[in-house]
């Protein structure tokens, strides 16, 4: 059988697989993938069933700890990031904001997915960027790899997910992940090639083994780098509240959905802002302490 | 005084690239930087670099940028890898460590100072200083008083707590220079550690390392692009030419016997008279006019003593013994002279 349709193969339309040939490729691909997902879509949902649990008890903690408390920890949590008063009182009203315009457990669900999310990015991502920085070899197969999660249309990566581990939190998870961990590794690897030369020849100099370079050396002086990629990890996780939604996780996603299949302007805009503070909010505080993080770096040589 | 050689290189050769090993050949049969570069695509480092350095002696490597100076020196700890060639420190074959001694040697015997200072910036002064005694596994907290104390002796005390940003170059260097000197290690590496301060910082500099070899008698190995710093500090001078040993000398050998143009650009703009002694001038007989000055004194000294005493020839003593005489006239003309090739106009890549 011809590889090219040769009937429908004119100055207009470039080569096309015969439609048949085309049906059954994609056929195929969807069979296969059914068959794994029926054979071992099971066995994903137990490997990954520790992580619900713990994602359920955390959004569980979240809801029902008393506002005031949380209020607290927001306000202390920023405080220890900025150092500012004003950064810890905007924080505080802001959440107090939420609350009033009735948005608080949608906001705690959101709160919880978001940080799990960004956790497990770190953990994973930073390693990841270590390896990466160590070999050429490592960081050519890796870049495109990113380069696919970060640009494929979330949607795409959804099918599969959805098919191997069903509707809820887990996979919204996933998809989360898969959008939001490539900053971190980018930016731990790019911060760990950038160390100075010089200051690690004088690592080498003084007799330095591979650890302690590279946890007195080069992770040190990537930490920058690192930090600016937790922050980006963190707003490109809130930016996936809403896609993740769509797969049942709860939080300020899902009344946005509503909102947009039934044309609730004033739902959709209150959700969405929340989202929008709330990124705002992590935004400047880690922002704040990645700076307080370099301040040595100034030269002030007065005091 | 029988001087031991320290660091003894031998038949050293460096070509930089992926098959430098398959180019030796050709480098020893004379085939020059160049000619590797266009046909081979290899870069000439270093060849038939022999040298033998005295313990308890400031060797300096000179040699004007791109001639190899700090590619040698990276040999001495293994930084680089020579092509061909071998290092031997106190007897014992560099080359032929495994990891763990490598990383040893580079603990315990030999330290070393950087240009650009390669300080940890996350690190407070005193942290910086104790990282060779982290390496060596000593405790923290003996390692802070080891390095307080070194810290000391370069005149930062009081800075323990700074970031080396908040410190100017002259300071950081003296962190550098703690921190080589807080391993307590035979050898010191110094890699145009001063090149990067301004003048009078330098002489500083200079002068703080002079003072502490006076009582350490570490074996040093200085490199320098600049002649007087050289002059100053160096016991031995070495003098680096596109990867090649031009010339090994004291500082009154190279001065007096230039053994090129290459040497004699370089030398011709010092100051004489600071570097030549009355021993090293064509003495007359000795007569009993003028005053008695040591065969070690500077041709700059004689003349200041020559002034201030109001005579015109000078008595050269060594010891008790008397070796000649000489004229106000000749010192003058000593210290003048320019060498032969001043006039031409030489450039150097």
């Amino acid at each position: 059988m011809s590889l090219i349709d040769w009937n429908k193969l004119t100055i207009t339309e470039p080569p096309v697989l015969p439609r048949e040939l085309l049906r059954n490729f994609k056929k195929g691909l969807d069979g296969t993938f059914r068959d794994f997902s029926r054979s071992y879509g099971e066995a994903l949902e137990d490997f990954f069933n520790p992580l619900l649990m713990f994602l359920k008890w955390f959004q569980d903690l979240l809801v029902s700890t008393p506002w005031p408390i949380i209020l607290l920890i927001i306000g202390g949590l920023s405080w220890v990031g900025s150092r500012s008063w004003k950064m810890s009182l905007g924080a505080i009203l802001a959440f107090v904001a939420i609350g009033w315009m009735d948005m608080w457990e949608d906001t705690m669900a959101t709160l919880a997915i978001v940080s799990v999310a960004t956790l497990l990015c770190i953990a994973i991502g930073i390693p990841i960027g270590i390896w990466m920085s160590r070999s050429d070899r490592v960081q050519r197969i890796i870049t495109p790899v990113l380069d696919v999660m970060q640009t494929i249309p979330s949607f795409v990566y959804l099918i599969p997910v959805v098919m191997l581990l069903g509707i809820g939190k887990v996979p919204g998870l996933l998809a989360v992940m898969i959008y939001a961990s490539p900053p971190i590794i980018r930016l731990t690897n790019l911060g760990i090639r950038l160390v100075d030369a010089e200051v690690l020849e004088a690592a080498d100099a003084f007799g330095s083994n591979y650890r302690q370079k590279l946890f007195q050396v080069q992770i040190p002086l990537a930490l920058p780098n690192i930090f600016a990629g937790v922050n980006q990890t963190i707003m490109m996780s809130l930016s996936m509240v809403v896609i993740a939604a769509m797969i049942g996780v709860p939080g300020l996603g899902v009344p946005v959905l509503r909102a947009v299949s039934n044309q609730y302007l004033a739902l959709g805009l209150m959700n969405g802002l929340a989202i929008v503070a709330i990124a705002i909010i992590f935004d400047r505080v880690s922002q704040a302490y990645g700076k307080r993080l370099q301040k040595h770096r100034e030269g002030d040589h007065g005091v | 005084m029988v001087s031991k050689v320290k660091i003894k290189i031998n038949d050293l050769y460096k070509i930089f690239g992926p098959k430098g090993e398959s180019h030796v050949e050709k480098v020893k049969s004379g085939m020059g930087k160049p000619e590797l570069l266009e046909k081979h695509s290899h870069v000439l480092g270093l060849q038939n670099i022999n040298l033998d350095i005295i313990e308890g002696k400031i060797q300096v490597i000179m040699g004007l940028s791109g001639s190899g100076k700090s590619t040698l020196i990276r040999h001495i700890n293994r930084l680089i890898e020579p092509t061909a060639g071998q290092i031997f420190i106190d007897d014992t074959d560099v080359l032929a460590m495994s990891d763990e001694e490598l990383m040893n040697f580079r603990r315990f015997k030999a330290s070393m100072v950087f240009q650009k200072f390669a300080l940890l910036p996350h690190r407070t002064v005193l942290a910086n200083t104790i990282y060779g005694l982290t390496m060596q596994g000593l405790e923290v907290k003996e390692a802070e008083e080891r390095a307080a104390h070194w810290l000391k002796r370069v005149g930062l005390e009081g800075f323990e707590d700074r970031y080396p940003a908040q410190l100017s170059g002259g300071m950081q260097q003296r962190v550098g220079l703690a921190r080589a000197l807080a391993t307590d290690a035979d050898i010191l590496l110094m890699d145009e550690a001063f090149s990067a301060l301004d003048p009078l910082i330098r002489s500083d500099m200079q002068e703080i390392l002079l003072e502490l070899q006076e009582e350490l008698h570490k074996t040093i190995v200085f490199i320098t692009h600049d002649l007087d710093e050289a002059l100053r500090i160096g016991d031995d001078i070495a003098i680096l030419r596109d990867g090649r040993l031009v010339q090994q000398g004291s500082s009154q050998d190279i001065v007096l016997n230039p053994a090129d143009d290459y040497v004699g650009d370089f030398i011709k703009d010092i100051n004489r008279a600071r570097v030549l002694t009355l021993g090293t001038l064509p003495l007359k007989k000795a007569s009993t006019k003028g005053i008695a000055l040591s065969n070690n004194t500077s041709l700059e000294n004689a003349m200041k003593a020559l002034v201030d005493a109001k005579k015109d020839s000078v008595i050269v003593v060594k010891g008790d013994k008397k070796l000649g005489s000489v004229s106000m006239h000749d010192i003058v003309h000593a210290a003048t002279r320019s060498s032969e090739t001043a006039g031409e106009a030489v450039t150097y890549r």
